[in-house]
C-alpha cells in the first residue's frame, strides 16, 4: 500500500516554551510494497517521522494517506501498522510465543489459529525453535527477530523500524539487515526502515530518504542518489570514505582547483566547493592535478592514499586507487578527475551547480 | 582473596546496625520466649519453668475468640481492598496529566499524619449527631446511623478508616513503580490494538508485580498488628467497661497490652509473651505462604 506524506510538520514544545521543529513540511511518497530507508544524522527527525505514520505522535500540519485513505487522525491501534522499536519494547515477563500471539489475541482471533499464525512467523524469522524463552535469555538478534515477528503476524498493511540493527554488533548487523530485506520480499509488505547508517540504508533500501533538520533532502534509488547528489549535505552523507571537499572556483564555465582546471560547468563564475568522491581518481602523467602524498593506507582490495592540498585548511583527503598502484609516503602523483565523480556546490545554499 | 577482604569489610559496616539490632531487637525477642514458658511470672521472678500452659491462658482468655476473628477481619479484608483500591488510584494518577503532583500530595498526606490523629478525625466523621457521613445521609433522606455504637457498623467503620489510612504509602510505591515502567511497552501495546484492560491485566499488573507482592506481604504483616487504629477510632481503651466480649474491637495485640496491664497479676506478663509468640508464628507462617505464592507469580 501506498503511503503519503503530505505537507506534515512536528514542533514539540518544551515546558519553558521553547520550540524543537523535529519535522519540517515533508512531502514523501513511499511506492506500495517496497522497503524506504529512512536516513539521517542522529535527531534529524527520523523517528519522530515514524511515529507520526503509526500514529503515536500527532502531527502540527499535514496529513498522512495510506492509499486513498486519510489516516491522519486515526488512533494507531486502527492504522494496521506493524513496529518494531529501537530497543524491541519485548514483554520481559512474557514468553517469545506468548508476544507474538499477543497481536492476535488483542483482535480475538481464536487460540488455535493464533497458536498457527505464530508458529508460521516465528518459523519466518528464524526463531520458531524459541518459542518457549523469554525475551532475557535471548541474543540481541533474537530478540530483534521476535520484536518482527509480532510486528508481522497481524498482517499489518505497513511494516515500521526504527533504527533496529543499532544495538546489534557489526557481524551480526550484517546479517540481519539482509534478513529484514527477505522477509519484506517474501511478504511483500511496504516497509520504512530508519537508520542513521548510510551503508546500511543503502544496502537494503530500493528507495532512501535523506533528512537533515527535519528536512527532506533528496528521495530515490540508493544509487541514483549516490551518483547524483543534489546538494552538499547529501554528498557529504553518503560513500564511505566520504566524498572529499575542496575550496574551488568557477572562471569561464572552468572548474579550478588550485588554479589548475579539473573540469568543466555551465555554472557562474565564483567560488564553489568541488567534492571528488574518492574513487574519482585516475592516476595520469598528464593529469591536471599534483597531489602530495601524506600516507598510505592498504586495505587489500585497493589503497587508499592520504593527500593535502594547498590552500585547503591543512585537511587531510583519501583518495582511493587500484592496489597495484605502488606509491610511496611522499611521492607527489599527478591525477586527473572523472566527470561523473565530481560535483559542484553553490558554496551559501549548498545546491548543486551543473 | 579479593572477595574475602570485601567480605570482612561488609561485616564492619554491619557491625553497628548488628549491635543495635541485638540490644533492641533480638535480646527482647528472647526475652520474650523465656518469659512464655516461665511459671507463674510476676515482679522479675518466676517459681520454675512450664511448657504449654502459658499458651492455654491465652487461648482461654475470653477475649481470645473475639481478638482472633476481629484480626482476622481486618487481615483479610482490609488488605485485599487498600491494595487493589491503592492500585487502581495509582494507574489513575499516572494516566493523568494536570493536577498530577497535587493529587500525589494529597493521597500522601496520610502518611505523614498520626495515626491517632486521623482515628479521631475519622471518630468526628462518623459520629452520630453531629458527624459528616450521617449529614450526608440525611441529605438523601436515609435515617441516621450510629456508626460506632454496634460491632457491626463500628467494623465497617474501622475497615474504611484502616483502607483510607493504608492507601498513602502503598499509592506512592506503585505510582514510582508504575513511573519506571518503560513507555515503550504502552506505545507497543497501542499499535498491537491492545484493549485497556488488557494493558493493565497483561502489562501493567505483570510488570508493576515485584510492587504489589511487596506491598501486599508488608501490608499483611503490618495489619496483623493491628492496634493502633482501633485506639484511634475507638479510644484508649480496647475493653470498655459493660461491653460483651462479642462486642469488643479488641485484637491479638489488643489482648497483649491487655494482659500486661495486668503485670501485676502472676503469669500476666508470660501470656502476654505466650500472645506475642503466637502472633508471631502466625504472621511468619503466613508470609512464608505468601512469598512462596509469589515467586510463581511474580515477574522479576
Ligand atoms: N518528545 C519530544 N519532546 C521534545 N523534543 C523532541 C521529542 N522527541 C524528539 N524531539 C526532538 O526532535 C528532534 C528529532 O528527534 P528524532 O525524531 O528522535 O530524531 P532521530 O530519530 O532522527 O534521531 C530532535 O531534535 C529531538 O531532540
Ligand atoms: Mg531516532
Amino acid at each position: 500500500m501506498e503511503i503519503k506524506l503530505q505537507d506534515l510538520t512536528k514542533i514539540f514544545q518544551a515546558k519553558d516554551k521553547t520550540e524543537t521543529v523535529a519535522v519540517k513540511s515533508l512531502d514523501i511518497t513511499i511506492p506500495s510494497g517496497k522497503l524506504i530507508g529512512l536516513l539521517g544524522p542522529s535527531g534529524c527527525g527520523k523517528s519522530t517521522t515514524l511515529y507520526m505514520i503509526a500514529g503515536l505522535l500527532k502531527p502540527n500540519n499535514g496529513r498522512i494517506f495510506f492509499g486513498d485513505e486519510d489516516v491522519t487522525d486515526m488512533a494507531p491501534e486502527d492504522r494496521g501498522i506493524g513496529l518494531v522499536f529501537q530497543n524491541y519494547a519485548l514483554y520481559p515477563h512474557m514468553s517469545v510465543q506468548q508476544n507474538i500471539m499477543f497481536p492476535l489475541e488483542n483482535i480475538k482471533v481464536p487460540k488455535d489459529e493464533a497458536l498457527v499464525r505464530a508458529q508460521e512467523m516465528a518459523d519466518l524469522v528464524g526463531i520458531g525453535d524459541l518459542m518457549s524463552r523469554k525475551p532475557k535469555q535471548l541474543s540481541g538478534g533474537q530478540q530483534q527477530r521476535v520484536a518482527i515477528a509480532r510486528a508481522l503476524v497481524k498482517k499489518p498493511r505497513v511494516l515500521l523500524l526504527d533504527e533496529p540493527l543499532s544495538n546489534l554488533d557489526a557481524r551480526l548487523r550484517l546479517q540481519t539487515r539482509e534478513e529484514i530485506k527477505r522477509i519484506q520480499r517474501e511478504t511483500g509488505i511496504t516497509t520504512i526502515f530508519v537508520t542513521h547508517d548510510q551503508e546500511e540504508a543503502m544496502s537494503i533500501s530500493d528507495q532512501i530518504v535523506l533528512m537533515e533538520l527535519g528536512e527532506k533532502r533528496q528521495i530515490g534509488e540508493p544509487q541514483d542518489v549516490y551518483d547524483f547528489p543534489n546538494n552538499l549535505f547529501v554528498a557529504r552523507f553518503l560513500g564511505t570514505p566520504p566524498i572529499n571537499m575542496y575550496d574551488g572556483v568557477i572562471s569561464k564555465k572552468k572548474i579550478l582547483l588550485n588554479g589548475k582546471a579539473i573540469g568543466t560547468t555551465k555554472g557562474a563564475d565564483g567560488e564553489v566547493f568541488v567534492g571528488i568522491r574518492p574513487e574519482g581518481y585516475i592516476i595520469d602523467k598528464d593529469g591536471p592535478l599534483e597531489l602530495t602524498v601524506y600516507m598510505v593506507e592498504t586495505i587489500g582490495r585497493d589503497t587508499a592514499l592520504i593527500i593535502k592540498v594547498p590552500n585547503n585548511d591543512n585537511k587531510t583527503f583519501r583518495v582511493i586507487v587500484d592496489a597495484s598502484e605502488r606509491i610511496k609516503p611522499g611521492e607527489i602523483v599527478k591525477m586527473k578527475i572523472k566527470p561523473k565523480k565530481m560535483f559542484v556546490f553553490n558554496k551559501e545554499t549548498g545546491e548543486l551547480i551543473n | 582473596m579479593l572477595e574475602k577482604q570485601s567480605n570482612v569489610k561488609a561485616w564492619l559496616y554491619l557491625l553497628p546496625a548488628l549491635a543495635l539490632l541485638s540490644v533492641f531487637t533480638f535480646y527482647p525477642l528472647f526475652n520474650a520466649f523465656l518469659l512464655a514458658f516461665l511459671k507463674d511470672y510476676v515482679y522479675g521472678s518466676a517459681t520454675g519453668f512450664v511448657f504449654m500452659d502459658n499458651f492455654k491462658n491465652v487461648i482461654a482468655d475470653p477475649n481470645f475468640n473475639q481478638a482472633v476473628k476481629n484480626t482476622s477481619i481486618i487481615v483479610f479484608v482490609s488488605v485485599p481492598i487498600s491494595v487493589t483500591v491503592a492500585l487502581m488510584i495509582s494507574v489513575l494518577l499516572n494516566s493523568i496529566k494536570k493536577f498530577q503532583g497535587l493529587l500525589q500530595t494529597i493521597f500522601f498526606l496520610p502518611y505523614v499524619t498520626n495515626a491517632i490523629a486521623i482515628g479521631m478525625a475519622f471518630a468526628f466523621l462518623f459520629n452520630y449527631e453531629y458527624g459528616l457521613l450521617n449529614l450526608m445521609l440525611s441529605w438523601v433522606m436515609i435515617d441516621a446511623i450510629d456508626w460506632l455504637g454496634s460491632w457491626e457498623t463500628g467494623m465497617v467503620s474501622l475497615l474504611i478508616y484502616t483502607v483510607w489510612g493504608g492507601l498513602a504509602f502503598k499509592i506512592m510505591v506503585f505510582l514510582s513503580g508504575l513511573q519506571s515502567i518503560d513507555k515503550q511497552y504502552y506505545d507497543a501495546a497501542r499499535v498491537d490494538s491492545t484493549p485497556k484492560y488488557r494493558v493493565f491485566t497483561r502489562i501493567t499488573v505483570p510488570l508493576l508485580s515485584p510492587m504489589i507482592a511487596y506491598i501486599t506481604i508488608t501490608s499483611f504483616i503490618g495489619s496483623f498488628k493491628a492496634y493502633r487504629t482501633i485506639v484511634g477510632l475507638f479510644g484508649p481503651t480496647v475493653l470498655p467497661a459493660g461491653t460483651l466480649p462479642d462486642e469488643s474491637f479488641i485484637t491479638i495485640v489488643g489482648l497483649i497490652y491487655e494482659s500486661l496491664s495486668k503485670s501485676d497479676t502472676p503469669g500476666m506478663v508470660s501470656e502476654a509473651a505466650a500472645a506475642s509468640i503466637l502472633l508471631f508464628i502466625t504472621t511468619l507462617a503466613f508470609t512464608i505462604v505468601n512469598m512462596w505464592v509469589s515467586k510463581k507469580r511474580v515477574h522479576f
